[in-house]
């Protein structure tokens, strides 16, 4: 038994960052990591991260406002208002913070630069006052170029920043240590019971703070996804098991556009920022027409379904693997690609022997990003179970909505990791019940219970891998950048019985020690669980929103669902409970974003209405009280003035 | 690529489970048709899944970025992920990196070694200021930010110790990525270290001066990290180093 103030599960950026806070504060962390800490998936981040800083020629005259601007309307008035808030305002503090620790941020190089824009090379005037500030790149859906970037190499720039502070600070980090139970008694959080990824053994940690941190959930899509192999879900599945704690937005499944053909390895959004376009069969810009405005840099689901539907139309380019698009990034010449975007250059010339300055690069859309996951207040503290927290793409803090924007994560990582690490540090200095050790013992005994029945089971049928393969093409195929309802039920019924597959396959290894395959049985059920969750709020949802497109519901429907959807999961349940509560106090009115469709279904109520019963309608629904009152943060109108408000 | 006909590749794959006292060190072969772009990720997964669930070894990002896949791959170090079947002869042997602690198979604790080394070399920035949350970011030239971020490009994946035969025979080394790590800080403007205080890390024959010059970690080195320029440089800092500190004696 090990025992800590704050016990973070997961050594991501989020993790770590919200670790270094809470060490920042004089309290003893722990870390806890499936992997080395710098192989977390954080590091395979390329693109950029945002934040109103306004250095160059074309971020001239962005400010928190306009990014908090960007951010509501790319998440379709999904999101959280008062978080976008909080999250617009601090993100140009932590990525300077970031700058302090070390990161090599891009530059703005002074005079005259050349840039791809909407298909023209332009010639740019930078201006020399802002020489050798942090320079930005353009993505999608934003007003002003506002990424910040290290080279294609951002993620793993900053998580090796934030890591060596970790370091630094002497906090302890137990890697390949995997969380497999939270401890608590139906009010309270005490820690959790952990599996050593080296021996095998059990062990629990209390502590009197605990914060899940483990990422996204990708590989509930199989292989269709840009994630890691470890993004397998298991924070949120932790939450869900407590059968307290609901997981908040989980149909709201981002697909990135360009996913490198067949390998499903990402190509950052920045080509396209830096002028990359797609082109069909035909070798036409497709998007010029259909998103005038923005084209290629409309927000990531309306790229991703004009691509769906250039390829349902016959227009993709077929290949053994099935139809494609390509990306045509050969203009940006050998300098610009071998430098500002060395990354991508070296995935298309290993991974399929491709040299993007001559070739064209095969993409197609792909699973990239978890906007649901363990539903958590302002301060990060989770709905239903204190002492308990989550941050980082395994939270939803809901500043997303029912779409990211590019470079919108890596900030959200440390900008979250700053606002609840200080929550942390506070909520652990205000004290509370200590630790139980009787708890953590009946814990222990549970899981010691849970892996003896696993092992006792009599092997044979199918595998476990064959299981996660079906799994993955339901998901793709019934729950991918299209839905329909009929799709869905039949995807309901599937992965119900999946889970009742997997309760009764037995192990063909019992080899002791870490044992793979044991590590992966203890895995499957929760991922079929977060399955499940994401396939019957998709089936429940009858709109489509953001990355949520219901080809039977193809508007969004403000009048009916601008409310977030909770999934509980009963101990025992063959399906998790639904429920809702709004979105959060709305500020900027529901409206159209400026690309992708504009019809929407309007908000029957006026604001002033809607946003009566926020505060009251969440605490129902278990959120607890934040350190100041709701909407404290939220600056009321302060967007009007801003670049781009609508009139 | 082009794929001529589809071959039955040979894995000879190193096994040993520490956790199983019944376990000793040998070689077991394997047999897998191969397909069209097939990595020796995805060869290693379907071994996993379809013919022994207990072979262990390390991927996460799958991309050639995270660092975790670093085998000997026919006798050479290399990333695992980014190794495609088709460079390679029909028969493919498959050792754990040497220089590291065995986990089990071709798994070992490369996450360990790499944060003694950070603690050692103390890899961090060491600010001249505290943090202000008010102020602009300090300014740089992009060519120095560009320079930085060329040593920073490091991924960790141990190929380079694992072919180092100092590192291999000499435990204190500060070996390839040590070097480069303290390179990078040091031409950090940023931070406030003076050549002088990384001497003893770096100076003597755990650091620098210990290098046999073989280069066998630049010819491995899977992100094609310009070690001998590292190399050169922190040779050329230990020099002046000494220089001025004849010059000025404290
Ligand atoms: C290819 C790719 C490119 C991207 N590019 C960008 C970009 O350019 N800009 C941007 O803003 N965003 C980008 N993103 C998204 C962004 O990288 C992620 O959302 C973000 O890094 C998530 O950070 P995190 O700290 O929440 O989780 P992660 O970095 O995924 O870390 C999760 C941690 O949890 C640990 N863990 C998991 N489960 C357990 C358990 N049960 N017990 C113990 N430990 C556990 C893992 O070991 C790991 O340390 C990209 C994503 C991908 C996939
Ligand atoms: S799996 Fe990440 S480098 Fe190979």
């Amino acid at each position: 038994m090990k025992i800590t103030d704050v016990l973070v599960i997961g050594a991501g950026l989020a993790g770590e960052r919200c670790a270094i806070e809470a060490a920042a504060a004089g309290h003893s962390v722990l870390i806890l990591s499936l992997v080395p800490p710098r192989r977390s998936h954080s590091c395979a981040a390329q693109g950029g991260m945002q934040a109103a800083l306004g250095n160059c020629a074309k971020a001239e005259g962005d400010n928190p406002d306009v990014h908090f601007l960007d951010t509501v309307r790319g998440s379709d008035w999904g999101a959280d208002q008062e978080v976008a808030r909080i999250f617009a305002d601090n993100a140009p503090i932590a990525v300077r913070e970031l700058a302090h620790f070390g990161v090599p941020w891009t530059r703005v190089r002074p005079g005259k630069n050349r840039y791809h824009i909407k298909g023209e090379q332009v010639e740019i005037d930078e201006p020399a006052d802002k020489a050798g500030l942090i320079m930005h790149r353009d993505f999608g859906g934003t007003a002003k170029w506002r990424a910040c970037y290290a080279a294609a190499g951002t993620g793993h720039a900053t998580l090796y920043a934030v890591d060596s502070q970790v370091v630094r600070l002497g906090i302890d980090v137990l890697d390949r240590m995997e969380a497999i139970a939270l401890i608590h008694d139906g009010e309270r959080c005490h820690g959790a019971v952990v599996r050593c990824l080296r021996t095998g053994r059990l062990d629990t940690v209390l502590a009197r703070a605990t914060v899940i941190a483990t990422g996204g959930y990708g590989r509930i899509y199989g292989g269709y996804t840009s994630n890691a192999v470890i993004n397998e879900g298991t924070g949120a599945a932790l939450a869900l098991d407590t059968g307290i704690v609901p997981l908040g937005n989980m149909e709201a499944v981002q697909f990135h556009p360009t996913g490198l053909w067949p390998a499903g390895i990402l190509v950052t959004e920045g080509c396209r920022g830096d002028g990359g376009y797609l082109l069909n069969a035909a070798g036409d810009r497709f998007l010029v027409e259909l998103e005038p405005e923005k084209q290629e840099l409309a927000s990531r689901d309306v790229v991703s379904r004009h691509m769906m539907n250039e390829i349902l139309a016959g227009r993709g380019v077929d290949s053994a693997n099935g139809p494609h698009l390509w990306l045509d990034l050969r203009h940006l010449g050998e300098e610009h690609l071998t430098t500002r975007l060395r990354e991508i250059y070296e995935i298309c010339r290993d991974f399929l022997g491709i040299t993007p300055w001559q070739e064209l690069v095969p993409v197609r859309p792909t699973q990239h990003y978890s906007m649901g996951g363990v539903r958590v207040n302002k301060d990060g503290q989770a709905y239903g179970l204190s002492g308990l927290f989550a941050v980082g793409e395994a939270a939803c803090w809901d500043m997303h909505g029912f779409n990211r924007l590019g470079g919108n994560s890596l900030a959200e990582t440390i900008v979250a990791g700053r606002v609840v690490g200080m929550s942390i540090a506070d909520f652990v200095a205000r004290g509370g019940p200590g630790p139980e050790a009787a708890l953590a013992a009946s814990a222990l005994a549970a899981q010691q219970a849970r892996i003896t029945a696993l092992a006792a089971r009599p092997a044979g049928g199918r595998t476990l891998y064959q299981v996660r393969d079906e799994m993955g093409e339901i998901m793709m195929n019934r729950l991918g950048v299209f839905r329909t309802g009929d799709e869905i039920e039949t995807a309901v019924a599937d992965l119900q019985h999946l889970l009742r597959e997997v309760s009764t396959m037995g192990l063909r290894s019992s080899s002791p020690g870490l044992n793979p395959e044991l590590t992966y049985a203890l895995r499957l059920p929760g991922m079929l669980k977060l399955a499940l969750a994401t396939a019957l709020g998709a089936l429940a949802r009858k709109e489509s929103r953001g990355a949520h497109y219901r080809t039977d519901y193809p508007q969004r429907d403000d009048a009916e669902w601008l409310k977030r959807t909770l999934a509980r999961w009963q101990p025992g349940a063959e399906a998790p409970d639904l429920s809702y509560e709004p979105v959060g106090l709305l500020d900027l009115p529901p409206g159209h974003r400026g690309y992708g469709a504009s019809g929407h279904v309007d908000l029957p109520v006026t604001l002033e209405e809607y946003n009566q019963g926020v505060a009251s309608a969440q605490a129902a629904q278990g959120c607890l009280e934040t350190k100041e009152p709701i909407g404290a943060r939220l600056r009321p109108g302060a967007w009007r003035g801003a670049f781009s408000a609508p009139s | 690529m082009t794929m001529s006909k589809a071959r039955k590749l040979k894995f000879e794959i190193f096994r040993y489970n520490p956790e199983d006292p019944a376990s000793k060190p040998r070689m077991e072969t394997f047999e897998l048709q191969e397909t069209p772009f097939m990595s020796l990720f995805i060869a290693l997964n379907k071994l996993r899944e379809e013919q022994d669930p207990s072979l262990q070894f390390d991927f996460v990002c799958r991309s050639a970025v995270c660092g975790s896949c670093g085998m000997m791959v026919n006798g050479r170090p290399a990333l695992a992920c980014k190794t495609l079947t088709a460079q390679l002869e029909s028969t493919i042997r498959l050792h754990p990196l040497p220089a590291f602690r065995l986990v089990g198979d071709l798994s070992v604790d490369t996450g360990s070694w790499f944060r003694g080394m950070t603690e050692r070399v103390q890899g961090w920035i060491d600010e001249k200021a505290p943090f202000d949350p008010n102020a602009q970011e300090e300014r740089m030239d992009d060519e120095l930010a560009q320079a930085i971020y060329e040593r920073e490009r490091c991924i960790e994946c141990g190929c380079c110790v694992a072919s180092c035969a100092v590192a291999n025979t000499r435990p204190a080394f500060v070996a390839p990525a040590g070097l480069n790590r303290v390179a990078r800080f040091m031409m950090d403007p940023r931070d406030r270290r003076k050549t002088g205080d990384w001497f003893e890390v770096f100076a003597s024959d755990e650091g620098v001066f210990g290098c046999l010059g073989l280069m066998a970690c630049q010819d491995v080195c899977p992100k094609e990290l310009p070690l001998r320029e590292v190399y050169a440089y922190l040779r050329r800092k230990a020099l002046t180093g000494v220089l001025s500190r004849k010059a000025k004696p404290v």
